[in-house]
């Protein structure tokens, strides 16, 4: 058990290449940190200079209290589950378990112990003697937790642990690698692409965009109250409407004048209405439908604002039959309009009410 | 399927089969011979099964009846051979593992340099250079050693560029995860990498074995001392058509027993085998 | 290439060391020396060694036996690689059309692979030498002047066929791979395309073994230039009268038996040029077949 604290970390590769520029953070004893960000943002090099694997160009990175620059990654105390599970394919289901510990003269009976009660935890007692060839994708995955869970690490590492099973499987182990995280309570360093899977699994959600931290908070602060457009945009599905300034004056939602400011609205503080009947603190918008996204119990309705290409989504209860090219009115709460800097992104405007 | 045509399957079966007759028919004939008396041999048409000396040949070539040819037993032969074969192939195998795992487990500097410079040796045979190569044997005192048999055709870069393609395929993961559970490269080596070569190790050795044993040119001048000599050297020497009293049996014989062990590695190992020639080349 | 490597400063030259050791000695030395052996020459008594620049190439390129030999060694892999091709593609090309005795057929025609060049050199001799080879005896009895030890050029057919004979095994194993790796969905779209079995080989089956057989011309070459010393040394001597004397024939005779060791090197150092050549011609081609990352 051991926070987990990083500082000023830089990773320069070879040719110059910044993947990482000055990330500082620290993950308490015991939480879930999620790092989440588009492909290539820096995700796996953070992850990879935590555990070892890649050398740190400067900055401190320290588990538990103790600075790791300068340890092997055996040396770390820390458990890695692969993308790929890189489960060793000659060896069975228990000797891949047992690799590490043996190769720390774990004493017998400790291994035993460990790999009877990993197994147990995993439900995989029964694939113990076969190879990782003869497993599915998914009892692959329990295996690979099973390899971190027997080493009974200081903190888990996971490099996009789920992306190679197929959707369903998906949902059902990112709520099982939660709940044994929970039960366990190992600190967790989380990396993903996928922002749904960030915002259900993490304690601590870091958004990283070109190699720096945009945001980092509890999942609902994030997604509340984005500190940028980037994290706006990135948190959240579908996506929040984003409608430059111009687009904005032209609709009428702001007047002619006003400083400044990209607006941002989500889908679900929209909703449509008939003739004038928005109330005094809602702005309007009219709108040509452009699609209809039905999802099951709701629909997102797409519309083009005015002449401009800004395009608005707008979530309706049920299953709309709105036809394309049919015209619209949406109304949105004044207050649910964020504003940011159209230059740096950065939230301008307070977060009220919500 | 798209051939339906029987007569089209017949054809392909009868040009198999003389196919097969052709091939097969060089070693059957001097099998045959090697079952023969001296008399017989000399008087063709040979017989085309073979007869009845069987015994009495091979037991004069096992038990003593070769140490008349240059004083040397068909035993010594066989096992020079046997050591230059395995040498070469062991040899071969070790060092050429242990180069391609640090070309491409480590980085360091001069690496590009290593791997060309032992790229550059898959241009050159040995036959193309043999006179200097002969000269740093004399020099080293390695004529009529196993060591001046082996070391000078352990030099060579198939295998290690074989083995280097091998490891390329190796995820990264792998190598990461054992890192992360403690193991070091020679442990990596040892524990990871050797399990995953087995297949490519087997391939390899079988061709490498049949390259070691069918050299020629190599141990014909680098043994002088008939007591060096391999089965192939000591079978060419035997055979003269000048001298009548060559023993044919004798000579027959040994071309038998020259060809049966890398034959049957061939033919025992042929999963293998087929799969590193082909796959090695590309 | 993993991007996972293992920090390790010393170890790695340590694990090279052994082939570097071996490379250096037994190659670039030898090599090195070849090449300065190439622009010296000794006077007959071996008592004086000269310098002599590029002369040793110029009277070798000049040299009537020299040219000879090379022609007789284009001779020789030409035949040498037509006949073991064409043989094994037939061979590879039945094997891939019969539904029973595959793996048998293989089996029985892999043989020679293992087989030593000059102990298949000597298996062809016994058939045919004029001695006590039966076949020598029935081509005499049917009339002909068969002595291959007198006529060049039925030594040349002889140490052709026994080079040949010796690398079907190769050729067949690698056409059977190619035609193997031709998708057959290929093959049935063309069959209902009507085209005719004959036709199905011209203008889908070849052009999609023509790398594999571009690469076997190469490695075809390159073992008729070098490792059919064996079978020359054993079936002919590079007899009669220089018939069959191929351009390593000629090194190792000029360098071991006529002790004209200036010539001998030019020679190698020629030969090396070729090589690499060749090396370089197949690697273009492997190059694009393999990415090596
Ligand atoms: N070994 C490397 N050498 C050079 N650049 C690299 C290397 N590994 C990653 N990069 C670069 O660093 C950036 C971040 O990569 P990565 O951490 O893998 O991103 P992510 O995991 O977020 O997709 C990318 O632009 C990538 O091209
Ligand atoms: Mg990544």
């Amino acid at each position: 058990m051991a926070a987990i604290e990083l500082q000023d970390v830089r990773k320069v590769y070879a040719g110059n290449v910044e993947a990482v520029k000055g990330v500082s953070l620290s993950i308490p004893d015991g939480a879930f940190a999620v790092l989440v960000g588009p492909s290539g943002c820096g995700k796996s090099t953070l992850l990879r200079m935590v555990a070892g694997l890649e050398a740190i160009t400067s900055g401190t990175v320290s588990i538990g209290g103790r600075v790791v620059n300068d340890l092997e990654p055996a040396e770390r105390d820390i458990a890695m589950v692969f993308q790929n599970y890189a489960l060793y394919p000659h060896m069975t289901v228990r000797r891949n378990l047992e690799y590490g510990l043996r190769n720390r003269r774990t004493p017998a009976e400790e291994i035993a112990r460990r790999v009877d009660e990993a197994a147990r935890i995993l439900d995989i007692a029964g694939l113990l003697d076969r190879r990782p060839g003869q497993l599915s994708g998914g009892q692959r995955q329990r295996v690979a937790m099973g390899r971190a869970i027997v080493r009974e690490p200081a903190a888990f590492l996971f490099d996009e642990p789920l992306s190679n099973l197929d959707a369903k499987l998906r949902v059902a182990m990112r709520a099982e690698i939660r709940r044994l995280q929970r039960r366990l309570r190992t600190t967790s360093l989380y990396v993903t692409h996928d922002q749904l899977e960030a915002m259900t699994l993490a304690d601590v959600l870091v958004v990283l965009n070109a190699g720096r931290i945009e945001q980092s908070g509890t999942p609902m602060e994030l997604y509340e109250r984005p500190a940028s457009l980037f994290v706006a945009t990135f948190i959240g599905s579908p996506a929040m409407n984003v409608i430059p300034h111009g687009a904005a004056v032209a609709a009428g939602l702001v007047p002619q004048g006003a400083p400044e400011a990209t607006l941002g609205i989500r889908p679900e503080h929209m909703r449509l209405v008939e003739g004038l009947a928005a109330s005094g603190d809602e702005a309007v918008v009219d709108l040509e439908v452009s699609g209809v996204e039905v999802v099951g119990a709701e629909s997102y309705v797409t519309g083009r604002l005015g002449s401009s290409a800004v395009e608005i989504s707008v979530r309706v209860p049920g299953h709309s039959r709105l036809e394309p090219g049919t015209p619209m009115r949406a109304a949105g709460g004044r207050a649910a309009f964020l504003r940011f800097d159209p230059q740096s992104g950065a939230r301008i405007s307070a977060v009220s009410g919500a | 399927m798209i051939e339906r045509d029987a007569a089209g399957r017949a054809l392909a079966h009868l040009v198999l089969i003389v196919g097969v007759l052709i091939v097969a028919f060089p070693i059957w004939y001097t099998f045959v011979a090697s079952t023969q008396s001296v008399e017989t041999i000399l008087r063709p048409p040979l017989p085309l099964v073979p007869g009845g000396e069987f015994a009495e040949n091979y037991g004069n070539a096992i038990f003593g009846g070769m140490s008349r040819i240059g004083g040397v037993g068909v035993g010594t032969l066989l096992f020079n051979s046997t050591v230059m074969a395995l040498g070469i192939a062991l040899g071969k195998i070790v060092i050429s593992l242990l180069s391609a795992f640090a070309i491409v487990f480590f980085r360091f500097p001069f690496r590009m340099a290593c791997f060309w410079m032992i790229f550059i040796t898959l241009m050159l045979p040995v036959e193309v250079r043999i006179m200097p190569t002969y000269k740093v044997m004399v020099d080293l005192g390695l004529i009529d050693t196993y060591a001046g048999l082996i070391l000078p055709l352990v030099a060579s870069a198939t295998a290690t560029l074989l083995f280097r393609q091998f490891f390329m395929t190796i995820p990264a993961e792998l190598v990461e995860a054992a890192r992360i559970d403690g193991a070091g490269p020679l442990r990596f080596l040892r524990d990871i990498l050797l399990p995953l070569s087995k297949t490519n190790i087997a391939a390899l050795f079988v061709i490498l074995f049949i390259y070691g044993w069918t050299q020629y040119l190599w141990p014909l001048l680098v043994t002088n001392d008939n007591r060096m000599n391999t089965i192939v050297i000591a079978l060419k020497k035997m055979v003269s058509f000048a001298d009548a009293d060559t023993p044919w049996d004798m000579v027959m014989v040994t071309a038998i027993l020259a060809i049966a062990p890398p034959v049957l590695i061939v033919v025992l190992m042929q999963r293998w085998f087929v799969r590193g020639l082909v796959e090695s080349e590309k | 290439m993993p991007k996972a490597v293992f920090p390790n400063r010393l170890l790695p030259y340590l694990l090279l060391s052994p082939q570097i050791a071996v490379t250096l000695v037994f190659f670039y030395w030898p090599a090195v020396q070849a090449l300065w052996q190439s622009m010296l020459r000794e006077d007959p008594f071996g008592l004086k060694t000269t310098f002599v620049g590029l002369q040793n190439f110029s009277n070798v390129l000049a040299d009537p036996a020299w040219l000879n030999a090379a022609w007789t060694t284009v001779v020789f892999s030409v035949s040498t690689s037509v006949l073991s091709m064409g043989t094994a593609l037939l061979l590879a090309t039945a094997a891939e059309k019969v539904l029973t005795g595959k793996a048998f057929y293989r089996t029985l025609l892999i043989w020679p692979y293992a087989v030593a060049p000059a102990v298949a050199g000597l298996l062809w001799l016994f058939m045919f030498n004029p001695a006590m080879g039966t076949f020598a005896y029935m081509l005499r009895d049917a009339g002909l002047a068969w002595d291959p030890l007198l006529d060049g050029d039925q030594a040349m057919g002889l140490v052709v066929v026994a080079a040949a004979w010796k690398q079907i095994s190769y050729n067949f194993l690698f056409f059977v791979a190619a035609l193997q790796s031709i998708p057959r969905s290929l093959l049935e779209a063309a069959a209902i395309d009507g085209a005719r079995s004959g036709k199905r080989f011209r203008t889908i089956v070849f052009p999609l073994i023509a790398p594999t057989s571009f690469f076997l011309l190469v490695v075809n070459t390159v073992y008729a230039f070098f490792d059919t010393f064996g079978i020359i040394d054993a079936v002919t001597a590079g007899g009669p009268a220089r018939a069959t004397e191929t351009l390593v024939y000629k090194v190792y005779t000029d360098g071991f038996v006529n002790l004209d060791l200036g010539s001998s090197a030019a020679q190698s150092v020629i030969l090396m040029a070729i090589v690499i050549a060749l090396t370089a011609v197949q690697f273009r081609y492997v190059e694009r077949r393999v990415h090596y990352g």
